[in-house]
């Protein structure tokens, strides 16, 4: 316990100041977790934007240094675009909105000579145009109470990490919350789900392991409701999208939580991996058309992968990005900010303005 | 989105019809689709470089085998090339070291470590009859030992106790100890997921390399990775030296371009497959199935050589005689039916076909298999003699014996009528034309393919093919391309009760 406590404060401390947006004091109080939290993470955590960035950063780097090396001086001709359509394919676009994006650039600017700085800014700009309409919050409408949160997605992307996160966050924000522990597949995973509820002070409903999720879902819609909790969020079993028989327990699992509340799950969050490639598309489109989600999380930006199958999934299909997780840590859960993305992206530097 | 690169390439080719040698324009032409083929499949943009380069190489100036088109010849020069860089032979996990032999697991978060450690286990106790030891150094995530030890109590493997607050090396230490004095085969070690350039992290895998001195160092990746796959793997075996590859989640519907980037940048080969949640669902890696994936195309010189294989060259020619008479009967048919069978039934065929893996996982939802083609060989056998040579026999009274017989309907019954019929009507037309099908039936089966026969099925096939699918075909889609070798008319079968 004590160790949490140290664990959370340290966070909050190390944190204070991300354009003021910050969690606060975590729930503290929770479960230690299994082994203290290695000393030397400490460091290496700062700002937000700044880990965001840092994440991306190798990636960025060898895109701005890749664009350097195109652009530095040359025209703009047919072979230099293909070269800046690739770097942009490097960033996990995709071939057709890499294309679809340097064509914009070669648009009013082709054979022109064109500067680094020039691409830059163009490049990230065209990456805010597509990202900026995507970029809404979650809002939770008190009307609905509870307001039920599904969280779906394949296996390995976060699921049960992303709802400890948002259970703290709802929690500062004087919440009470709810979790339902529905992945009943993977080993374990209710335990983990358990161990956030104590993190962060929330009810966990959990049956056995090998349980119907669709019937746990529905007790957890009964106890939310005489608990009179704000907000309750149901996990899953993470499953891959081609798995037609996973896909229909998961539409289940949404007609029965609708028998308690017609319009309930009121939100429907996908959570993606950064390092996912093109079948991150396919996994919006069926997770959209079998369980009516309603807005995307995008994990593990904390390493080199830099997401830009977002840019494609939001040209796509308009789906809101509310957050993204940037670690481990209970508060490693931001909003998504799209020009701080794109500028990520393009390698303009953050917070300097573009 | 994916149409299949042969498709592509085809297109292209078909506007140049000169034959002969590959100009560089064909060959640099097809690399773009190539190219944009591979992009679309995850692979690393540099190793798509340096792989379609190395293509060029092969491809300008290469002979066109006649009857095969260039953009058929490229297609294979591709794949030949991609087989190569997947490594062509499969590398097994290596155990030849003094027992407790140390293997250590390691990955990114969410990569499918913990799943994996416990299947790789499962099968080296039940195939190979080792004493093994499972331990998770996962100190970090929530639940990450208490998952290890479910899933070893699931497949029946021991666990390292969990003491709460040892550092990840110090149960790494444990871990051995327990081994060596429980006299087990292998110990293998299931470390937190971490991100490749968390240097902390990453030195921590280091120490427990050294504590542990692993014989085998797998990394666990994900087959969806996308671009990043290459930092990944470079990270991972400059930090450590990993020893192989385990790919996960490849039952998805991604193209697995992962595979190509993570071997092109370390040369370490890929050693097993994860192809679902089920403890068993673990493979070996066969890398012409990777790069067919990759490419988006089945194997059709695969399912070529099995038809050659397979299909019994007196009964073909036999049935290829009849046909031209038009006096193919039921007994024929059940003949066909027995070979569609020897080949891997439809799930075998469809598999090899080209696009037709979606195909395969949506005709088992609907439950259209095997059990299909057994009940018709059902109805033929509860057939009279007389009655399979002179289906027209067949009356009510008889249709009602039959049914009752094989333990089918009487529309089940009539469904095999009503296929047969379609069969031999389409295949005294075919019969009556040279080529196609007589040219396949007619017993000239080779022992290897020649690229003639590539080039009958070629014409006629992908999408048509003679004898391949005709009428009873009921609810199967029309992109199902025809059936090669042999024409398979068990392919047809019924009326699958495919909408549902």
């Amino acid at each position: 316990m004590a160790e949490m406590d140290n664990e959370t404060g340290e966070k909050a401390e190390r944190k204070k100041g991300f354009f003021g947006r910050l969690l606060g004091e975590a729930e503290a109080g929770g479960e230690a977790a299994p082994a203290p939290e290695p000393e030397q993470a400490q460091a290496a955590k700062t700002t937000w934007l700044q880990r965001l960035t840092g994440g991306l950063s190798k990636s960025s780097n060898a895109l701005t240094s890749g664009i350097t090396d195109v652009f530095t001086k040359r025209r703009l001709d047919a072979e230099t675009l293909q070269d800046l359509e690739d770097l942009l394919i490097q960033a996990d676009l995709g071939v057709t909105t890499a294309a679809a994006i340097t064509e914009s650039l070669a648009r009013d600017r082709y054979d022109k000579t064109i500067t680094d700085e020039e691409v830059r800014a163009v490049l990230a700009a065209e990456v805010e145009k597509v990202l900026a309409p995507v970029a809404r919050p979650l809002t939770i409408d008190t009307a609905y109470k509870p307001f039920v949160i599904l969280v779906v997605g394949v296996n390995g992307t976060g699921k049960t990490t992303t709802i400890g996160k948002l259970a703290a966050k709802f929690r500062t924000e004087g919440r009470s919350v709810m979790l339902a522990a529905g992945d009943t597949f993977r080993a374990a995973a209710i335990e983990q789900l358990k161990i956030w509820g104590e993190r962060t002070g929330s009810p966990v409903i959990a049956g056995d392991q090998g349980a119907d999720a669709a019937g746990l879902a529905f007790d957890a819609m009964a106890q939310a409701k005489s608990a009179g909790s704000d907000i309750l969020i149901i996990d899953t079993a993470g499953r891959l999208q081609n798995r037609s028989e996973l896909m229909a327990e998961l539409e289940k699992v949404i007609r029965v939580i609708g028998k308690h509340d017609e319009r309930a799950p009121h939100a429907v969050l996908l959570t993606l991996d950064a390092t996912t490639g093109q079948n991150a598309l396919s996994q919006v489109d069926v997770f959209r058309e079998k369980a009516g989600v309603t807005g995307l999380v995008m994990t593990k930006l904390d390493g080199t992968a830099r997401g830009g199958i977002l840019v494609a999934i939001a040209e796509r299909t308009g789906l809101p990005v509310h957050y993204i997780g940037i670690g481990e840590g209970i508060d490693d859960l931001q909003p998504f900010a799209a020009q701080d993305f794109a500028a990520a992206i393009a390698g303009t530097a953050p917070g300097t303005g573009q | 989105m994916f149409e299949t690169l042969s498709d592509r390439l085809s297109g292209i080719f078909d506007t140049i019809t000169g034959r002969g040698a590959l100009s560089e324009k064909d060959v640099g032409e097809a690399l773009r689709e190539v190219r944009r083929a591979l992009l679309e499949a995850d692979v690393a943009l540099d190793v798509v470089k340096s792989f379609t380069d190395k293509v060029r190489e092969r491809a300008v100036g290469a002979e066109v085998v006649k009857a095969v088109k260039p953009g058929q010849m490229v297609v294979k020069i591709v794949h030949d090339q991609l087989v190569e860089m997947l490594g062509a032979e499969a590398v097994p996990v290596d155990l030849a070291a003094p027992p407790p032999v140390a293997m250590m697991m390691v990955g990114l978060q969410g990569s499918g470590k913990t799943t994996t450690t416990a299947k790789v286990a499962r099968r080296l106790q039940e195939r190979d009859r080792k004493k093994v030891l499972m331990a998770s150094l996962d100190t970090r995530r929530p639940a990450a030992q208490e998952q290890l030890k479910v899933l070893g109590e699931q497949v029946g493997v021991a666990t390292l106790p969990v003491v709460a607050g040892q550092t990840p090396v110090e149960i790494a230490r444990r871990a051995a100890n327990a081994a060596e004095l429980g006299g087990y085969d292998v110990v293998m070690l299931d470390t937190a997921g971490r991100t490749h350039i968390d240097e902390p992290l990453m030195a921590e895998m280091q120490a427990i390399k050294a504590a542990a001195d692993p014989h085998e160092i797998l990394l666990v990746a994900d087959a969806l990775t996308g671009q990043d796959a290459v930092n990944v793997a470079r990270s991972f075996d400059e930090k450590v030296g990993i020893t192989g590859i385990v790919l996960t989640r490849v039952d998805g519907d991604g193209r697995g371009g992962a595979a190509l980037s993570m071997r092109a940048v370390t040369g370490k080969p890929i050693k097993l497959i994860g192809t679902g949640e089920k403890m068993d669902a673990l493979e070996d890696f066969h890398p012409g199935r990777i790069a067919d994936r990759i490419l988006g195309m089945g194997d059709i010189v695969s399912l070529v050589e099995k038809a050659a294989e397979t299909i019994d060259q007196e009964k073909a020619k036999a049935a290829a005689r009849k046909l031209q008479k038009g006096e193919f009967d039921l007994s024929d048919l059940a003949d066909q039916l027995k070979q569609m069978q020897k080949m891997g039934g439809m799930g075998g065929i469809m598999g090899m076909m080209p696009g037709m893996g979606k195909m395969k996982t949506q005709m088992a939802a609907a439950g259209l298999d095997d059990s299909i083609v057994k009940r018709q060989l059902a109805i033929i056998s509860s057939m009279t003699k007389r009655e399979k040579q002179k289906p027209a026999l067949m009356n009510a009274s008889r249709k009602k014996r039959v049914a009752a017989g094989s333990g089918n309907k009487v529309q089940d019954v009539n469904r095999l009528l009503k296929m047969h019929r379609q069969m031999s009507d389409m295949m005294k037309k075919l019969g009556r034309k040279k080529g196609g099908l007589a040219g396949l039936f007619g017993g000239n089966m080779p022992a290897e393919p020649d690229p003639q026969m590539l080039e009958d099925i070629q014409k006629g096939g992908i999408g048509s093919l003679p004898g391949g699918l005709p009428g009873g075909m009921g609810g199967l889609p029309k992109g199902l391309p025809g059936l090669p070798g042999g024409g398979l008319p068990g392919a047809g079968i019924g009326k699958p009760k495919f909408k549902k």
